[in-house]
């Protein structure tokens, strides 16, 4: 069946089940590959979008439940929040294998959005669902503090 | 794999360096054209008319910094515009890109910059050569006085951009590359260089195996056996068709395939099979009784000798004292980020591949055999790969296999895009061996070390191997004892004795093979013998490492950097590790706090001599992730089995490292001229065992089964 979504603010029509997860209808129907499969159980955070601007994990959201809701991927930040996080994190070079980091930056946008000045341990607390296997967390935290200083100027 | 990379084999590089260009040049002479008005005057490098330069990559990304160290490397030569350089993955073509240290074209043991380091300058210093000739004869000067900066040629007031030059090189010119003086250097060894993946990798454009889906693709999953070596003996596919978006199943040599319109129905219509499988050839038993084979192995006095130096049994009979540890390593999944996955067409007597590929040769040759094509009728496009640490490279590209096998078995021509699920990562095989490891090592009166006895027990990871002949020395896998029976150490009387364990689950190298577990207790042993010496930690192993000078240097500079010595908080403790491989030296001091019993890692200092340091910001990174990818498995990881089966399945029981487990890291690089070594790797050793000297040193709890958790270390 069609189901209307609205993402990254244009309506899209997806041909699947309502209980289809969201991450497989955009990036198996829709073909935006922004957005990475990791686990499929919410447990890495690679599959992160924004949901009416809530991180969401997209591998346990099904599409039957999200019509008329707000959805942006990687592919459609375009806030001076997420500005900031994207330059702080191309200018440290925090990416390795890059995987995990649209993820890992759809859930630091959402981190500064809520708090604009976060400590070392709410950046813990709040990205600690975000699993980086290259293990780049000490940039992904000097990041982070570097976009709050770029939000802040 | 720890490939030598001696100064002979350095010059060595250089020669194929030579050779390999060669190989670039055309018929006429120096200049190959492609298409759009490019100049490409070696397999390395092209330049557009609009002086976008691209540098053609012969090892893969998978996040190691490869493509902007061989950029460095070629930009450095021909003193390119660093904002105009891009990077491109280079086709599965052995004889021109061969890693030279590997003898076929892939990346593996830390290789990837030790290979390319002449070769890329070469390659570099050779396009700027036919540069220069072009403007020297546009300009009628000397191309002696010519300068080249930053993309742009100049004599005088005459000055091109490297664009402008493309199509005006004087016909039959021939390369004449001049290397720069090391000290001439600008974008070598320069602090900061941006990364070149760093852009794509921010914004959601970067693209993975996982992201190709060509026109018409079918998408496919395999269900295996659930015991490694069952065969499957029937199944029955009819639920499994009624899945929506399920178009096919297909039995395929190791299970069965489920083809749909799309990754989850796939998925969705695999839980929906019904299977049956034979398990007389299969690992059938459980943990505890691989676990006494093991340990029965330990004590059985025979075993294959991989060091006899001295007399190790009567240095430890006439020891004064003597300390004895037993070390358990578990099997550990490689669980890259991005799950393993390829795309594969075969059609019109031709194979083509998308794939994060690591070893192309290999999978050229496997691909193009299974598939029927053969290797020079099969090509492979090689994109970003999501982490590998290893497992993306075996002796039979085995996932590139299967997508190939389920492409032959659908047979309409159609790509089949084969993904494998996390739980399929996690149960799949090609683990890093289990290991256990027994140390006996005295000290002498005036507290020296004067005897040492390690025994192994692992499974090989070469034995039976197309690469097995050349890394089995009397019996030994030397990447089953590396780290040990060649330590740095000057241990007077030291004996290696291995046990080789046998299992159907495959095995296969993982960040630093060998290293990952000999380190660890090479470290621990080591800080053990110290303290029966009554000596202190690093004293002692500076004794040890007088014959070692750069190993001996990066102990001091680590211990320096960490303030070894001074005072801690209440609560903390400090721990130092110092451990070579891959032919780059590093020593790191870990400092612990534990709180109510509960333990924190506040931080690493690590010192390195990897070299040459090509690019400073990329191994500090490279440091910094091995130290976090290497402590997140000593802390809490594991795969063990019951009845055969694997237990773990996904992250929340194969649990990776998160954010708030990462310490603080300090880098700090020593400045060499030495020949550039590995540094993917090297940082994972010595994490864990400073880690371990430290919660002893802060609790006086000696950690020897891993993971930790499992020896009552409490990190919540």
């Amino acid at each position: 069946m069609a189901i209307t979504l609205k993402i990254n603010g244009e309506e899209k029509s997806v041909e699947a089940p309502p209980d289809m997860p969201l991450l497989w209808a955009i990036r198996d129907v829709l073909g935006m590959t922004g957005t990475k499969f990791g686990c499929g159980v919410a447990s890495c955070g690679a599959c992160t979008v924004h949901v009416d601007g809530e991180p969401t994990r997209s591998c346990q959201a099904q599409v039957g439940d999200l019509e008329g809701a707000e959805i942006t991927t990687i592919e459609g930040l375009n806030t001076d929040v997420a500005a900031a996080v994207q330059s702080a994190w191309a200018d440290l070079d925090v990416v390795q294998c890059g995987y995990c980091q649209s993820g890992q930056i759809m859930s630091a946008v959402g981190l500064l959005t809520e708090n604009a000045k976060p400590t070392d341990e709410d950046i813990d607390s709040y990205m600690w669902g975000n699993v980086c296997r290259c293990a780049t967390y000490t940039r992904i935290r000097a990041a982070i503090h570097e976009a709050s200083k770029r939000m802040e100027a | 794999m720890n490939i030598k990379t001696t100064r002979r084999a350095f010059l060595q590089g250089a020669t194929a360096a030579s050779a390999a260009m060669v190989v670039g040049l055309n018929a006429k002479g120096s200049w190959a054209a492609t298409q759009g008005g490019e100049m490409m005057p070696n397999p390395f490098v092209k330049i557009a008319p609009d002086g976008k330069v691209t540098v053609v990559l012969k090892h893969f990304e998978m996040g190691q910094g490869t493509s902007t160290g061989l950029s460095t490397l070629l930009a450095e030569e021909l003193d390119a515009n660093w904002d105009d350089v891009g990077i491109e993955f280079a086709p599965a073509d052995t004889a021109t890109y061969m890693n030279t240290l590997m003898g076929v074209q892939g990346s593996g043991g830390s290789t990837a910059i030790a290979n390319s380091f002449m070769q890329y300058r070469e390659a570099g210093a050779a396009a700027k050569s036919l540069l220069v000739q072009a403007a020297a004869a546009e300009w009628g000067v000397d191309a002696g006085e010519i300068e080249v900066k930053d993309g742009m040629v100049s004599h005088g007031s005459n000055s091109a951009s490297f664009g402008d030059l493309v199509g005006r090189v004087p016909e039959g010119a021939t390369p004449n590359p001049q290397l720069k003086d090391p000290s001439a250097f600008t974008k070598i060894g320069a602090d900061k260089l941006p990364r070149k993946d760093s852009t794509a990798k921010t914004n959601g454009t970067a693209t993975f195996a996982m992201d190709v889906m060509p026109d018409g693709v079918v998408f496919a999953v395999i269900q295996r056996s659930p015991k490694f070596g069952g065969t499957l003996t029937s199944f029955d596919a009819s639920a499994a068709m009624e899945v929506e978006g399920v178009v096919d199943v297909k039995q395929v040599p190791m299970g069965v395939a489920v083809y749909a319109t799309n990754t989850w129905a796939a998925m969705k219509g695999r839980e929906a099979l019904t299977t049956e499988w034979d398990f007389s050839n299969a690992e059938t038993r459980s943990q505890d009784e691989m676990e006494a084979e093991y340990s029965e192995a330990l004590d059985r006095a025979e075993g294959l000798a991989a060091l006899s130096n001295g007399d190790a049994a009567g240095a430890l009979e006439g020891a004064v004292k003597t300390i004895e540890a037993e070390f358990h390593f578990p099997f550990l999944a490689h669980a890259p980020m991005e799950p393993l996955n390829s795309v594969v067409q075969i059609k019109d007597g031709k194979a083509q591949c998308w794939d994060g590929c690591q070893f192309h040769t290999v999978t050229q040759g496997a691909v193009g055999a299974v598939s029927g094509v053969g290797p020079e009728n099969t090509s492979i496009e090689t994109v970003y790969a999501g982490g590998s640490f290893g497992r993306r490279a075996n002796f039979s590209s085995d996932y590139e296999v299967e997508a190939t096998m389920a492409a032959m078995a659908l047979g309409d021509g159609r790509p089949v895009k084969l993904v494998w699920s996390r739980e399929d990562d996690v149960r799949g095989g090609y683990y890093r061996p289990m290991t256990k490891h027994r140390v006996r090592a005295g000290v002498n009166a005036d507290g020296n070390l004067v005897g040492w006895h390690s025994i192994m027990a692992n499974k090989s990871i070469f034995k039976g191997t197309p690469m097995g002949e050349a890394v089995v020395v009397n019996g030994v896998d030397i990447f089953s004892v590396e780290g040990v029976a060649d330590t740095e150490y000057a241990i007077p009387n030291m004996e290696v004795t291995l046990h080789d364990m046998e299992t159907a689950v495959p095995m296969l190298w993982w960040r630093s093979v060998g290293h990952s577990h000999s380190g660890y207790a090479m470290e621990v042993a080591m800080d053990m013998a110290a303290e029966a010496a009554g000596r202190d930690p690093v004293e002692f192993r500076q004794d040890l490492l007088a014959d070692a000078p750069r190993s001996l240097a990066v102990l001091n500079l680590a211990a320096e950097k960490a303030g070894w010595g001074g005072d801690l908080p209440d609560g903390w403790g400090r721990g130092v590790a110092v451990h070579k491989s891959f032919n780059t030296h590093m020593a790191q001091v870990a400092e612990v706090s534990v709180t109510d019993g509960r333990v924190k890692l506040e931080r690493i200092v690590a010192a390195v001599d990897c070299g040459v340091p090509v690019n400073p910001d990329v191994i500090r990174a490279q440091v910094e992730g091995a130290i976090g990818y290497g402590l997140g498995h000593v802390m809490r990881q594991k795969i063990t089995f019951t009845d055969g089966e694997v237990d773990q399945s996904n992250f929340p029981d194969y649990e990776p490292l998160r954010i708030s487990d990462m310490p603080k890291v300090e880098v700090h690089i020593v400045q060499s001229s030495e020949a550039p070594t590995g540094i993917g790797e090297p940082g994972l050793p010595p994490a864990g065992p400073a880690v371990a000297n430290a919660i002893y040193d802060a609790m006086g709890k000696r950690v020897m089964h891993l993971p930790m958790v499992d020896d009552g270390v409490d990190f919540s």
